[in-house]
């Protein structure tokens, strides 16, 4: 007997793939987007008041800015990196190992590389709106609006896409959930703190100067901050630059980690 | 397009460490036809499914869905095929209505024809007056039927079905083969794994009986029967005791026996054949086949 006829071969990361998996997150956002969104904007905003209303009342002014202006600006990449890698980490590790959502996402024609890119896409999404709560917050105690500020969302989506490829290769990597405390403890809390959003990195020692230039949060703050505050021109792109090289290697990292996870 | 084949699988090795899950696998699945894999735990037909969406790689051999060779071309095999896997994966906070919606859209459904198809994957599950209903809330026969209905939302013209009624109980076992047989009627290619006799007896065109990742045999299930255990079989209780003494009588007089705990079956006592064992008469059937092939028991 003969086989059946050959139909049309389908391409690499394909716009319908990439929707099918977009809508999937989209409907299923609807049914659990107040617990998301208040755990991505609560705790941003509480690290902003705490810091902001407490350091501020004993440091009134640092690196030039009112330390409320300059909390509020920074805690922007921390709402990035809250809503865009641990959602990544866990929602990545859950729905390939408990809800084996990807083992049906991959039966229909859907390869891992448009998986990954999607739920990137979805998570720098989210995390874009996110990022800029802290933002709104900082406006409403005071911080002087500028036409700059408009281009925060993009930059929380730029980064955000970058933490969220981060997240997903640490759950395609982990193999069971405990495994994150050791990413969150050693990777991202450092990062966190040394990213300039709490204090200057000039501050600090040389060493830590160079780990915070490294650091692709840090890059947020700055950019952030500047579009705030004033663009510094080449610096700035170059900054822009890391977050997209960060975002592109981390991309490809997380389609390597989740095709050895979920095709064997 | 009877004559063509939707399967085939030519010498498929697939290896996890030192386990061969599938050892040299031939496989055949003719367009308009159903089949079903036959075995146990193990036997290697979920991996066997896995590898027909390349969602395993096969070591060895050569694989072809619906015209389409795999691993290279799977995306679009996947395309034209539906999967019901053996695990539950719906999305649990999600109805009825939304889990057929994200398959539509996964499935490339146009925007015209989205509302149509889903309204027949629901009819055809029977979960029409439950479209609004959370997955979490439904039973486990309902959420299997949205399984299937899932896998057929966009007409394919082949359909994967692991374990379609593995953990459920009786009643709603029939109502899912009312399903599948549905299916058959309708002229679509399936492919079905089980480790239930019955459900390849009554739903297979074809079973393709496998052990330890290998075809032992393949065919029609009464061709299967008669060729290997007759027409009939004998049954025969007692002691131990009783049973050995049966069991050397039955091979001195060159017939095959099984033991199946507290009794022995004897096969191929077509006719009365002179052979005067009091027993149970019953007709012979796949599982006496499958014991015979194989060596193992299947519940």
């Amino acid at each position: 007997m003969n086989a059946a006829p050959r139909g049309r071969r389908l391409g690499r990361l394909e716009r319908p793939a990439l929707t099918g998996v977009l809508v999937r997150e989209v409907v299923n956002f609807s049914s659990y987007w107040r617990s998301s969104t208040f755990s991505s904007t609560v705790e941003p905003t509480i690290y902003l008041l705490a810091f902001g209303f407490g350091f501020g009342s004993i440091v009134s002014r640092i690196a030039g800015y009112e330390y409320i202006e300059f909390v509020g600006t920074g805690i922007v990449a921390t709402a990035v990196l809250f809503s865009s890698a641990f959602p990544a980490m866990f929602g990545t590790f859950v729905k390939y190992q408990f809800q084996r959502t990807y083992d049906a996402i991959l039966a229909a024609p859907v390869d891992t590389e448009e998986l990954v890119t999607a739920e990137a896409l979805w998570i720098a999404t989210r995390a874009g709106i996110y990022g800029c709560v802290p933002l709104l917050v900082a406006l409403a105690f005071g911080l002087d609006p500028a036409w700059g500020m408009l281009a925060v969302p993009g930059i929380a989506w730029v980064a955000g896409f970058g933490w969220a490829c981060f997240g997903i290769s640490v759950a395609g990597f982990a193999s069971s959930f405990e495994n994150f405390n050791y990413v969150v403890s050693a990777v991202l809390t450092p990062l966190f703190l040394v990213a300039g959003t709490f204090f200057p990195l000039s501050e600090l020692p040389e060493w830590a100067q160079i780990l915070g230039n490294v650091n692709p949060l840090h890059h947020c703050v700055e950019l952030v901050r500047h579009a705030a505050f004033g663009w510094e021109g080449w610096s700035d792109l170059a900054r822009l630059g890391a977050l997209v090289a960060f975002g592109l290697v981390l991309w490809r990292i997380a389609i390597h980690a989740m095709t050895r996870k979920l095709v064997d | 397009m009877s004559g063509e084949l939707a399967i085939r699988l030519r010498g498929v090795v697939k290896r996890y460490g030192a386990i061969t899950a599938v050892n040299g696998l031939d496989l055949d699945v003719p367009a308009g036809t159903c089949v079903g894999l036959l075995g146990p735990n193990g036997a290697g037909k979920s991996t066997t499914m896995r590898l027909l969406t390349a969602q395993s790689i096969a070591d060895e051999g050569e694989l072809e869905v619906l015209g389409f060779r795999l691993p290279g071309e799977s995306k679009a095999a996947r395309a034209e095929c539906g999967v019901a896997p053996q695990l539950d994966n719906l999305d649990v906070t999600l109805t009825v209505e939304q889990n057929l919606l994200v398959f539509a859209h996964l499935y490339r459904i146009g925007r015209s024809e989205r509302r149509d198809a889903i309204e027949r994957a629901l009819e055809m599950a029977n979960l029409v007056d439950r479209r609004n209903t959370r997955v979490d809330k439904l039973s486990g026969g309902m959420r299997r039927r949205l399984l299937i209905a899932r896998a057929l939302v966009h007409g394919p013209r082949l359909v994967l079905l692991d374990e379609p009624t593995v953990g459920l109980d009786p009643q709603v076992r029939q109502e899912l083969w009312a399903l599948i047989d549905a299916l058959r009627s309708e002229g679509a290619t399936i492919l079905m794994s089980t480790h239930y006799i019955e459900e390849a007896q009554r739903l297979a065109d074809t079973v393709l009986i496998m052990s330890h990742g290998s075809a032992v045999a393949a065919g029609a299930p009464t061709q299967l029967v008669a060729e290997h255990a007759g027409r009939e079989a004998l049954e025969v209780y007692g002691p131990p005791a009783r049973l050995a003494e049966v069991e050397g009588q039955a091979a001195a007089a060159g017939l095959r026996t099984r033991r199946t705990g507290t009794s022995i079956s004897i096969l191929g006592v077509d006719g009365d054949g002179g052979y005067a064992v009091d027993g149970e008469r019953r007709p012979a059937n796949l599982e006496d086949v499958f014991v015979l092939l194989t060596g193992e028991e299947i519940d």
